[in-house]
């Protein structure tokens, strides 16, 4: 427990750092939110000074970011110039969705490749291997933008499948099962561009860290003495090679948010994506703050989880730490 | 010649052809990359024909002049009166390459035909040419700012390894915050502080420095192990004993051992950064209209008619494609012989 209080600890400290940043350069950027009324003539000068002395526009910088903390701590996260409320109150719901994108599509995406790349490594050098290799190679030269303007299409074409959204416009009068039918139906292509993103990456990886142990002398020994080939790949195989992968889990979800951002804009999911992409075309910057913090927020959990995974998987790095 | 090296070079110098033909982007493309034509949006590509209508084969390809059907905005026919013969280092709108000014293209018809290989866009732009014409944003940013990152990459990793004590903390730290972003979250964060609206010429540059400077991180932070590891080999220490320089050190004996892991870096990174550049336009963020990168060009499928309509309005897109597997490719390559050479 020591180890994981230190990542935590570590994740927090990062998180602070990652605050610090922002705000100064926040405070390098040239013309803020409030330039754009000052040019409008409805809008008295008197009345944008009172503005800026509202939301402390003129103070220095490290008040500007203890009044940052203190709306932290408010449960605020600063305020947003462009929608006029607490950024807090607009992030969670993008937030959640963005979750709600990324969990299940990371999900399906390891569950698609642990057995192809596996299956591949047994395969090794055959033609089964080389498809896939063939395959993998060719998914990744299709660029994350390209793949989900691609699947609008399809979406277009076949009728099958809501073009963009998360929800029907009748969502609130339909009963619960309908709802989670509903949201699966606006889930699937955006979380299958996700998923045909990260597949080839993680299959490669599944492979190459699979072929590893399978050359290791305990798996050939198991093999001479008759376990099935199926049992020694599953279970004893890929239980080795886990701490790669799990390792990998931790790596790719940064991957992941940055495609899950393109995704989320082109299929018009309601996001942190296109919730960034408004507030930079709007200037409103505690909101842009809000929205990186939460990403980096969101990749440390997933480090952390994978960390965690880590610890109970693997008992070398148990043992490390006593 | 091992067969890893003969990929290398074979990739490499596919790559460096790509790139160089770029220059040329001017001389290849037909027509000026901001000529429109009003009457022809949404043409799909010219058909090039090789049999005239009374059944005469002619060897060198030829076009019909196309004209919209009466009645309908998009829909195009083509006047079989006569036909156009493709010809080539035929005179053309004027454009300059590397300064010098000329007015031959590669290939064309005479007027008022046209020849569109890929298309029209919503104004009536050739789309190849402004293919052409952007790959000169797209594809040259991708290669400066991975230039740019790997630079300032290898300047503090080598510090930092090489140095050690508060210096390696200090950029190592730092490093971490950079990392501890989704690298497209930090993009548009360090984006967004600056202008939205400026001149595409500006535009370009600040979008290469952005990526680059976003960058750094990762290859500084695979240099710094490198540099740990090389500094404390022998002949490194024997020629500190010797009385080396640090610069002579460094430049002499740690950063030759650093050089595979720089290019395989810069392999893998120009495509992630031409894509970055893409993004970026496509969201409008990045270099805008009217001069062309793929970015700005794909993101007229924004519009649900040009997307459902117009195939190639997608080809800014899917050249990515090709681009991509070049990179890939060298990438791989390059890994294996610099596991070759290690091992």
């Amino acid at each position: 427990m020591r180890y994981l209080s230190r990542r935590l600890a570590h994740g927090f400290l990062v998180l602070a750092g990652v605050s610090v940043l922002s705000f100064v350069f926040v405070a390098l950027a040239p013309g803020e939110f409030l330039n754009e009324m000052r040019l409008d003539p409805r809008i008295s000068p008197e009345m944008v000074a009172a503005l800026r002395d509202r939301y402390g526009l003129d103070q220095p910088l490290p008040l500007k970011y203890l009044h940052w903390l203190q709306s932290v701590v408010r449960g605020e996260l600063g305020f947003s110039f462009a929608y006029d409320r607490p950024v807090a109150a607009l992030l969670w719901p993008r937030a959640r969705n963005t979750l709600l994108l990324t969990v299940p599509a990371t999900l399906a995406a390891w569950l698609i490749a642990v057995p192809i790349g596996a299956w591949s490594a047994s395969q090794r050098g055959r033609w089964p291997d080389r498809v896939c290799a063939g395959t993998t190679t060719a998914l990744l030269t299709v660029p994350e933008l390209l793949l989900a303007l691609g699947l609008l299409v399809v979406a277009v074409r076949t009728g099958y499948f809501p073009i963009g959204g998360m929800r029907s416009a009748a969502f609130a009068e339909l009963r619960e099962w309908a709802k989670v039918k509903d949201l699966a139906v606006h889930l699937f292509l955006p979380a299958s561009a996700l998923i045909l993103v990260n597949l080839p990456v993680l299959i490669r990886h599944v492979r190459s860290s699979l072929i590893d142990v399978l050359a290791a002398p305990f798996i050939q020994g198991a093999h001479a003495r008759g376990v099935p080939p199926r049992r020694l790949l599953f279970r004893d195989a890929l239980r080795a090679a886990s701490n790669p992968l799990i390792s990998l889990l931790g790596l790719s979800i940064a991957g992941l948010l940055s495609t899950s951002l393109v995704v989320e804009a082109v299929m018009s999911w309601p996001g942190l994506g296109p919730l960034l992409l408004e507030a930079i075309a709007a200037r409103d910057l505690h909101l842009v703050i809000g929205a990186v913090m939460c990403s980096t927020l969101f990749l440390l959990a997933g480090n952390l989880v994978a960390d965690a995974l880590l610890y109970l998987s693997d008992p070398r790095v148990r043992a490390d730490q006593v | 010649m091992s067969a890893a090296s003969r990929q290398v070079r074979a990739w490499a110098s596919l790559l460096v052809i790509l790139n160089a033909s770029v220059v040329f982007a001017g001389f290849i493309a037909p027509y000026a990359p901001n000529e429109q034509n009003r009457n022809l949006p949404f043409a799909g590509p010219t058909r090039l024909h090789f049999v005239e209508t009374t059944g005469q084969f002619h060897l060198r390809p030829f076009v019909y002049l196309v004209v919209s059907t009466p009645g309908s905005v998009d829909k195009y026919e083509e006047d079989r009166s006569r036909r156009y013969p493709v010809r080539f280092l035929i005179r053309g709108a004027r454009y300059t390459i590397a300064g010098f000014a000329a007015d031959r293209h590669l290939f064309g018809v005479e007027e008022p035909a046209k020849v569109f290989l890929f298309g029209t866009d919503q104004f009536g732009r050739d789309v190849f040419s402004r293919l052409l014409v952007g790959a000169q944003i797209s594809l040259v940013a991708g290669v400066l700012a991975a230039g740019l990152a790997l630079s300032l990459g290898v300047a503090l990793g080598a510090l930092a390894g090489f140095y050690g004590g508060w210096t390696d903390d200090a950029v190592m730290r730092i490093a971490e915050l950079f990392l501890a972003l989704p690298w497209l979250y930090l993009l548009l964060a360090v984006r967004s502080v600056l202008p939205l609206h400026i001149d595409p010429a500006r535009a370009f540059l600040l979008l290469v420095t952005v990526i680059g400077f976003v960058g750094w991180a990762r290859p500084a932070r695979l240099i710094r192990g490198m540099v740990l590891s090389a500094k404390r080999r022998d002949h490194v220490l024997a020629a500190r004993a010797f009385g080396a320089t640090d610069m002579y050190v460094l430049r002499r004996h740690v950063l030759p051992q650093t050089a595979g892991v720089v290019l395989t870096q810069l392999a893998v990174l120009v495509p992630r950064y031409i894509l970055a550049e893409v993004t970026l336009s496509f969201f409008g963020l990045g270099v805008a209209e009217p001069v062309p990168s793929w970015g700005n060009m794909l993101a007229a499928v924004q519009r649900y008619d040009v997307l459902t309509s117009y195939w190639w309005m997608f080809l800014p897109g899917i050249a990515l494609s090709p681009v991509f597997l070049l990179y890939y490719a060298l990438a791989n390559a390059l890994h294996e012989h610099t596991a070759l050479l290690s091992s």
